[in-house]
């Protein structure tokens, strides 16, 4: 009896084996599709997504193109466990045609394999004129004859400020980090907070190092590097934590009633972030309705006109879609034609990384909540004054994560910014080794 | 005879008076540790409510008073509304997810506990050649996190192309290592041989006794099982996070959190979010409060003997 049942385990297993080996065999012939040719008949894809009413989007491509079937997939957002889903997918075999990827996480799937370079598909390498420089190197990470994505969204940064208790409390506007942190000490003293430096948020500090002229990560083509420390990213570390010291911050968590209640009530003045911000702080602060308005970020020299960047996303093709040159096709239309770039920025507010799409009547309107001011021109002209030299690590979760910690612990009176920046550094270059990334230290 | 059983009761009564003054007197039942007792109940009932008290208030405030007043309080009432916006936003989406929900718990847990329940009768009641190291796997897989077999089980439904369907979440919810473990040790317990002697001698199949007599005897179990399953379907959020792409299938659990994970680009879905938490617990409290008697007596039953 324990004989037979032992030969029916190996049996099973040995079975499961072999099913395993062939369908691994067979993912891997499918990457040769990778040649870009149109497909006889018609085609349909598969593209996942988590942006709120892109289905509506999608619909208007498939009524006009009935030889290109798009269904629509979706999930939680990237980090939320899509990401984690498309690295299983890729594993199984089964990945969609398309995702939606955002540039910090690029990296990583270019890391694994996972990306189909489209350099090869036809208009492809013609539409880098119609988006924002520093938008198209997020997803040619500057190799030459490469795209490896279609940027979809962007997020310049400027300063959401209260118009009106500024002029209330007869406070310049500043206009650099140096008349910032003296206008945080006027705020300060009428009870208020200037701003409120986002604990968990690294993605905003880093558009403040991005703005400043720092870049965390570099690739040669063979290694990496990584470089949380170098002297920018200490600068801007030190700047925070001084005005954290001084208790000129407040330093709640993001994204939280206490958030939403402090930009409600005005007990914070302003919030450094990017253009889709405009809408978490309309229906997060509804009481203060015609009191905002929108300024350039502050510089680090006077005169100077930098920006930094917070967010944005692409859309990819995956290795082992069997057509690549549709998706390329579909890919190019959903983040470049006024149709859908006006549907996707009323649904999910959207922020264009073409060009053309910076000009759309509706980014040219004034916002109401913002006092009529015609908001969008400021974030225009920011996206103009991103630099197009930052680059993400293939590990971006785990740095995220790392840093945060190290964040949280420095708000908390524990250490300091600058110490988290050291320790997210050697995770990150230890977790770089782990997965056998080459790295130059 | 009186003045002795009547003793007690003022003696009590001049206790809880005198616990008021807190001068603890007879050494039977100290004020002081039913006190603590009591305040340590208190705290931990205050724990558990505390959540479902703030999800319910959160939920009748419509969006602008929510961060501006009082949490733990009410504004003006609009739970009707928001309940008839949450239902009308993107095509009444939210009902689909209640439903399928309902369909994976339900159908699901009704499934797993007819398999446990059969295979912890046969455990308990014929013995086979291979029964303890039968069980005894079973005990094993009672000890692995559904978490766990999350991904090996999608890895293989990929191979059978069977990801991002119904039967992906389905399925691996029919299998319930603890129901089988529990209506064992209950079937030996309860069900006696004598009677399935009886049924035989009556010229009832195996399968009919154990529909028509077993079953009876074991119902308590069964809807123990039922019960925890079916919570555990309902909560089970790993597995659907894995294998469904398409909205149309998802359980609520994962719809919600698909919502709450773009509340930084819509943050009007917040407020979705909180209502939709607040309906989505409800069929698990109508549940408990229906099976509520049998259950009880299920978890009882075992442990005495």
């Amino acid at each position: 009896m324990r004989i037979t049942k032992r030969a029916a385990t190996v049996a099973l297993l040995t079975a499961a084996t072999v099913v395993l080996a062939g369908c691994s065999t067979s993912a891997s012939t499918s990457d040769t599709a990778a040649d870009c040719a149109p497909a006889d008949g018609k085609v349909d894809l598969t593209f996942t997504s988590w942006i709120p009413g892109i289905e509506n989007v999608v619909d208007v491509w498939n009524e006009a193109n009935p030889d290109i079937q798009v269904a629509v997939q979706t999930g939680p957002n990237g980090n939320g466990g899509t990401y984690a889903n498309f690295f299983n997918q890729l594993e199984a075999g089964n990945a969609p045609d398309l995702g939606q990827i955002e540039y910090d996480a690029l990296p990583n799937f270019r890391v694994q394999d996972g990306l189909v370079n489209l350099a090869s598909c036809d208009g492809v390498m013609d539409a880098q004129a119609n988006f924002v420089d520093w938008t198209w190197g997020q997803v040619s990470f500057n190799e030459d004859d490469a795209v490896y994505a279609i940027p979809q969204d962007s997020g310049p940064m400027a300063m959401f400020y209260r118009a009106d208790l500024f002029a209330a409390n007869n406070i310049a506007i500043p206009t650099t980090w140096a008349e910032f942190a003296t206008a945080a000490e006027q705020v300060r003293a009428t009870g208020a907070y200037i701003t409120n430096f986002s604990q968990s948020d690294i993605n905003q500090f880093a558009g403040l190092v991005w703005q400043a002229g720092g870049t965390w990560f570099g690739n040669d083509g063979s290694d990496w590097s990584v470089d949380l420390t170098d002297d920018t990213s200490i600068k801007v570390a030190d700047y925070w934590q001084d005005l954290i010291d001084r208790d000129l911050v407040s330093t709640q968590p993001p994204w939280t009633t206490e958030w939403d209640n402090a930009y409600n009530t005005g007990a914070a003045w302003t919030w450094n972030s990017a253009a889709w911000g405009a809408n978490s702080i309309a229906s997060g602060a509804p009481d203060t309705a015609g009191n905002w308005a929108v300024a350039p970020s502050p510089q680090w020299d006077a005169g100077d006109a930098a920006s930094g960047n917070w967010g944005g996303s692409s859309t990819a093709v995956f290795t082992g879609s069997k057509h690549p040159y549709e998706a390329a096709k579909f890919a190019l239309w959903l983040n470049s034609s006024s149709e859908s770039l006006t549907m996707l920025n009323e649904s999910a507010n959207l922020y264009p990384a073409a060009k053309s799409g910076l000009d759309l009547p509706v980014l040219k309107e004034g916002v109401e909540f913002y006092g009529n001011q015609a908001i969008y021109d400021v974030f225009a002209t920011a996206s103009s004054q991103v630099s197009a030299d930052f680059v993400w690590g293939p590990t971006m979760t785990q740095t995220y994560n790392d840093v945060s910690d190290g964040f949280k612990a420095a708000v908390s009176g524990k250490g300091t910014l600058a110490e988290a920046l050291v320790t997210g550094e050697t995770a990150t270059i230890d977790a770089l080794k782990a997965q056998s990334i080459p790295v130059k230290e | 005879m009186s003045p002795i059983t009547e003793s007690p009761a003022p003696a009590r009564s001049a206790k809880r008076t005198a616990a008021a003054s807190s001068t603890p007197t007879g050494p039977k039942e100290s004020p002081l540790s039913r006190i603590s007792a009591m305040t340590v109940m208190l705290v931990f009932t205050l724990y558990f409510l505390v959540p479902i008290w703030w999800l319910f208030v959160a939920g009748t405030k419509s969006s602008s008073q929510f961060t501006s007043t009082n949490p733990l309080w009410f504004a003006d009432f609009n739970l009707i509304q928001n309940i008839t916006n949450l239902v009308a936003y993107r095509d009444g989406v939210f009902l689909k997810w209640m439903l399928n929900s309902a369909l994976y718990a339900g159908a699901g847990a009704l499934l797993a506990t007819l398999f446990a329940g059969m295979t912890g009768y046969a455990l308990a009641k014929y013995r086979f050649p291979g029964r303890e190291l039968l069980f005894n796997i079973v005990l094993g897989g009672v000890l692995v996190p559904a978490t766990a077999l999350a991904l090996p089980l999608f890895l293989i439904f990929s191979q059978v192309s069977l990801t991002n369907t119904f039967w992906a979440v389905f399925l691996p919810s029919l299998v319930s290592p603890f129901g089988v473990y529990l209506t064992r040790i209950f079937a030996a317990a309860s069900v006696p041989d004598e009677l399935i002697e009886a049924a035989r001698l009556d010229g009832a199949g195996e399968v009919r006794t154990f529909f028509t007599v077993s079953v009876r005897l074991m119902f308590p179990a069964l809807v123990t099982v039922f019960l925890f399953q079916f919570v555990a379907i309902w909560n089970n959020f790993f597995l659907p996070l894995i294998m469904l792409r398409d909205e149309a299938l998802f359980p609520v659990t994962l719809g919600l959190y698909a919502w709450n994970s773009q509340v930084n680009q819509i943050p009007e879905l917040r407020g979705y979010v909180l209502i939709g938490a607040l309906l989505s617990i409800i069929p698990l409290i109508v549940l408990f409060l229906l099976l509520q008697r049998f259950w009880r007596s299920g978890l009882g039953a075992g442990s005495v003997k």
